[in-house]
């Protein structure tokens, strides 16, 4: 099907810079100028995609990004499962993010359990001219007399918060106190802080930091008897499961997991995170920060891993357990050997269907590196990507770790270039989100949303991987895309031919 | 291990297999600090109570799963009824990713709309630069005819003020003089998506009818024979329209529909994506002002827009989201005042088979309880239809329901026999609702995804009617309007209560002798 099959990898490259030529030209001077410093073609052996990131998108190109609220609320905090997220300010930002993300975790909803719920402060106009603080204040007496099994409440300011000067650190401190030192964390993840979703993350980070564990005495013992294996995973939201299909791992090579961070994840497993022997970091993007503070202040090393498709799964076992004894390394070497007849029978069922197919990718965090391995273990080839929120340490990693030569590279891509790219590129399949879905759909491109699984996963570890492949087969193979053209009116397209 | 290359499982089961139990047994053992289980399940159990109600509706400041969204999803969702119309939302981005992601969620359809991007910076020196390079940006690359601006709360607190940032734009040449920029204020701390809804549709009719913002000649309105109608906002547009559409088409009345989004949320996958399709065009918009009347579907979606085309001197006429017989009726027949034209024959034998399916199912819905939450026009609308089939509604809840509306309800109630036990419940949650099926409890719960919780919670079977639908495909392309929606509303109703009837009569040797092959 594709083009990049039958290319050297030259030819890719020249096609790569024109598309980015091709591109730029339809913005106004001012935004091609600043557009043309996040895309580029990648070269190998270069240290990193040779792109900006982590500035500021350009106003009505209709970027892909979302903001601090969505990175605290929606990513890092929400999913602490026994705490009441307030999502502090009008309806709209809870309403729109309210059970959207598929954190998965075990509770029972509104008695000890809250992620599925949309607690908000839904400001009125006189909240925003006489300010918020009674309101909330008096929300947090609410809370505590109708939820009294919360074990602690968060407060996720909108926009509005930080610019009418509510003092949301006051009503917390007061009203922790006058419920005995309860855990009330305030978060000033107003939206328009930051470029992205990722300030968000490092605000929500901080807040642990200066809420949760400034409060707790590194020295008090654990509630649980501690043991050399301790470990927590951080940075795995529990999407569809990834996280339980990561912790099994962990647990079969005989280390214990104290913590998860933040998916199906408790309170008291944040506060018990500074015992544990290392911290495993998924998404680095969204939790290097707290792990680096952790690093510092409890000296525990962090690692990153790679769940995703069984080569990055097994380098990454090893990798973890190469900070442990031998018991532990032969236990990688034994969940290895487990898996290895599994994930056998998955590339024999699904990589004579995927093989030499293309991906372009458009996600958040880890995911337009992480999950280039998983491809590529079932012979497909990802031939574009990009982060909605990246900063160069990301860029870096894809550069060194991931990406091939001549990969286009697109950061915080618009609207209007991503159709382009896949428009001239004609991909197999892209990965992205809800709202880019449906565009490419439209033009016949297979498609799986990368942010939400597409309401499947998990894609994590092994179990995630026969899902992953599954679900990579039936979007690239289901009949629907042959049948998008209508037949009289098919025109021949000379480049298809070409590549055939 | 339970995963298998050959029957891949996925969530649903993959985390029932006892390896995954007894992990996320000892996870929460061990590591969680859980409560105690009895007290879980007291705590349960009291959340139940009459007491805990009483505590529930006491709550001044709280607001809990609550049913509605903010002002600029609503003008979202009208922006994209005009041909070519991007709508621009001024203000933090993030905000626009939401609105996107919740209309796509529901329409299963790409949702085009742009942000002006403002960050810290613009919320201390204002947002003027966000919108001259905003709106240039929009132009160059997306090529729309219009581009329709609205407000996130950031951009109302720190009080941008578009119109004039949208003059100095233009004299900036970001888009030309001449080009359409209709705007609304559509702050997020006051009414909800439905008060977007109309901010923004009364932002482009006054836009077109009085001068575009001081830069041409107001319209002189010479009066015409065509009506105008309003569908207001509407989860089931797409079936809607084009049912509308149909029968105006069938009475032979001229008409434009104001704010039309039924092809752009209804595109073909043939190959080519569409950011713009269909939608009321601008000339139309414009010669609206001409019409001799123009009828709103959801009055509590045009509360502004009405007034506003009523002193241009047309009549207007508002409805509730007509469901049923006698709201069809009073529908059809004021457009027939109001066009002088008939109501075909075709239309009678449609009322016709409506009330033949109804007599046919009447015995299986007449006096059971039902609970109904939404939009305040779809409640009312589908408040009156269940009391047309001899149903009770029981309780009737807008979060974002004013005191006038529930007068309204009221009023519906005490007008049949079957409403004397059935309350309203304006500005209350689903929280609310949840205390309410408990201890007031009915048969069934009509109301959006999010009514799931509900279903879960309190074993109330939930009928999916309303907006967003999430979970379940394709809805909205059926119609719930006209005597021919009004039969998809009754079959959607009936088939929950034929399912839950075979669901409680299917347990061999105990229960299944009422399992019947007739109904």
């Amino acid at each position: 099907m594709s083009l990049a099959k039958t290319e050297g990898v030259g030819e890719v490259k020249a096609r790569n810079k024109e598309l980015i030529e091709e591109v730029l030209k339809v913005y106004p001077a001012k935004a091609a100028k600043r557009r043309a410093k996040h895309l580029n073609v990648h070269e190998e052996g270069k240290s990193d995609c040779g792109v900006k990131s982590n500035l500021k998108s350009i106003p009505g190109v209709m970027t892909i990004r979302g903001c601090a609220y969505a990175g605290s609320k929606g990513v890092v905090w929400g999913p602490i499962k026994d705490m009441i997220h307030i999502s502090h300010g009008p309806v709209g930002c809870g309403q729109y993010s309210w059970a959207a993300r598929r954190n998965y975790y075990i509770g029972t909803t509104g008695i000890d359990t809250f992620v599925t719920m949309q607690f908000t402060s839904d400001f009125q106009e006189k909240d925003i001219v006489f300010g918020g603080d009674k309101k909330l204040a008096k929300i947090m007496d609410e809370i505590q007399d109708l939820f009294p099994l919360n074990n602690g409440i968060t407060v996720q300011s909108e926009c509005p918060i930080g610019l009418i000067g509510d003092d949301i650190e006051a009503v917390s401190k007061q009203k922790s106190k006058q419920y005995e030192g309860k855990t009330i964390v305030p978060v000033r993840c107003e939206g328009f802080r930051g470029v992205s979703q990722s300030l968000g993350h490092h605000i929500a980070n901080d807040a642990v930091r200066d809420w949760v564990f400034d409060k707790i005495d590194p020295d008090a013992p654990a509630r649980f008897e501690e043991t050399p294996y301790d470990v927590a995973i951080i940075g795995d939201y529990n999407i569809g499961g990834d996280a339980w299909s990561s912790r099994i791992l962990l647990e079969e090579m005989g280390l214990r997991v104290i913590a998860q961070w933040s998916g199906d994840g408790t309170l008291a497993e944040l506060e018990a995170t500074p015992k544990a022997k290392l911290n495993v970091l998924h998404c680095y993007r969204s939790m290097n920060y707290i792990s680096r503070h952790m690093e510092e202040k409890y000296g525990i090393p962090w690692c990153e891993y790679n769940f995703f498709g069984p080569s990055k799964i097994a380098e990454s076992l090893r990798k973890i357990a190469s900070f442990f004894d031998d018991k532990i390394k032969e236990g990688a070497e034994r969940v290895i050997a487990k898996y290895q007849p599994l994930m056998d029978a998955v590339i024999a069922r699904y990589r004579p269907r995927l093989e030499g197919k293309t991906v372009m990718l458009f996600v958040g965090g880890l995911r337009p590196r992480h999950v280039i391995g998983a491809y590529e273990d079932l012979g497909m080839e990802v031939v574009g990507t990009g982060y909605e929120f990246g900063h160069n340490d990301d860029y870096q990693r894809t550069a060194q770790h991931y990406v091939k030569d001549g990969t286009l590279i697109y950061d915080d891509v618009t609207g209007y270039e991503f159709e382009k790219f896949v428009e001239k590129i004609q991909p197999d399949l892209v990965g992205s989100g809800i709202k880019e879905k449906y565009v490419f759909q439209k033009m016949g491109v297979p498609f799986r949303q990368m942010h939400s699984w597409d309401y499947s996963g998990p894609y994590h570890g092994y179990d995630g991987f026969a899902i992953f492949a599954r679900d990579m087969d039936m979007a690239i193979n289901s009949p629907i895309w042959k049948m998008a053209q209508t037949p009289w009116k098919r025109k021949p397209v000379p480049t298809m031919i070409a590549a055939e | 291990m339970t995963q298998n290359a050959d029957n891949v499982l996925d969530h649903f089961e993959l985390f029932r297999g006892p390896e995954y139990q007894q992990m996320l047994e000892a996870k929460k053992k061990m590591f969680e600090n859980p409560h105690d289980p009895a007290e879980v399940e007291r705590v349960r159990e009291w959340a139940k109570t009459e007491e805990y109600k009483e505590k529930n509706f006491a709550r001044e400041a709280l607001t809990v799963n609550p049913a509605k969204a903010c002002q600029p999803l609503g003008a979202v969702f009208a922006a994209v009824g005009f041909e070519g119309t991007i709508p621009f939302v001024h203000g933090s981005q993030g905000c626009v990713a939401y609105y996107r992601s919740h209309l796509s969620r529901h329409f299963k359809e790409p949702s085009s709309c742009v942000s002006s991007s403002m960050t810290e910076d613009a919320a201390v020196f204002g947002g003027l630069n966000n919108m001259v390079d905003g709106l240039a940006n929009t132009y160059n690359l997306y090529k729309p005819k219009m581009i329709a601006v609205s407000t996130t709360c950031m951009a109302e607190v720190i009080g941008d003020d578009l119109n004039a940032f949208i003059k100095t734009a233009k004299e900036k040449e970001s888009v030309p003089a001449e080009f359409d920029v209709p705007f609304a204020h559509t702050p997020a701390f006051v009414g909800s998506h439905v008060t977007g809804y109309d901010n923004a549709l009364k932002g482009i009719i006054e836009h077109f009818w009085d001068g575009k913002a001081g830069t041409t000649e107001k319209l002189e309105r010479k009066p015409n024979d065509t009506i105008n109608f309003i569908g207001g906002f509407d989860g089931y547009t797409v079936g809607n329209m084009r049912e509308i559409r149909r029968i105006f088409d069938l009475m032979g009345v001229e008409h434009t529909i104001l704010c039309d989004n039924s092809d752009v949320f209804d595109t073909p996958t043939d190959g080519e994506f569409r950011m713009y399709d269909g939608g009321t065009t601008l000339e139309d918009a414009a010669n609206a002002i001409h019409a001799k009347a123009t009828i709103s579907m959801q009055q509590y979606c045009t509360e502004k827009t009405l007034p506003v085309i009523k002193a241009h001197g047309q009549e207007v006429a508002s409805f509730n989201h007509p469901v049923g017989v006698a709201s069809t009726d009073a529908f059809l027949m004021e457009v027939a005042r109001l066009t002088g034209k008939e109501i075909p024959e075709e239309l009678a034998r449609e009322r016709g088979r409506l009330v033949d399916a109804i007599a046919d199912s009447s015995a299986h819905i007449h006096g059971k309880k039902f609970a109904i939450y939404g939009d305040p026009d779809l409640c009312l609308g589908l408040a009156a239809f269940l009391l047309e089939l001899g149903a009770e509604p029981t309780h009737i809840l807008a979060t974002n329901g004013t005191k006038g509306w529930a007068k309204q309800v009221q009023e519906l109630l005490d007008s049949s026999p079957f409403g004397q036990d059935c309350h309203v419940y304006a500005g209350k949650d689903l929280w609310h609702m949840r205390s309410l099926l408990f201890t007031e409890p009915v048969d069934f719960l009509i109301g959006n995804t999010y009514g799931k919780y509900l279903e879960r919670d309190t074993g109330t079977p939930l009928i999916r009617i309303g907006f967003p639908v999430f979970d379940r495909h394709h809805h909205h392309r059926r119609p719930v309007w006209g005597y021919q929606g009004s039969m998809n509303v009754l079959i959607t109703i009936l088939d929950k209560i034929f399912d839950e009837i075979d669901r409680n009569t299917n347990v061999p040797a105990k229960t299944d002798y009422s399992f019947d092959i007739i109904r």
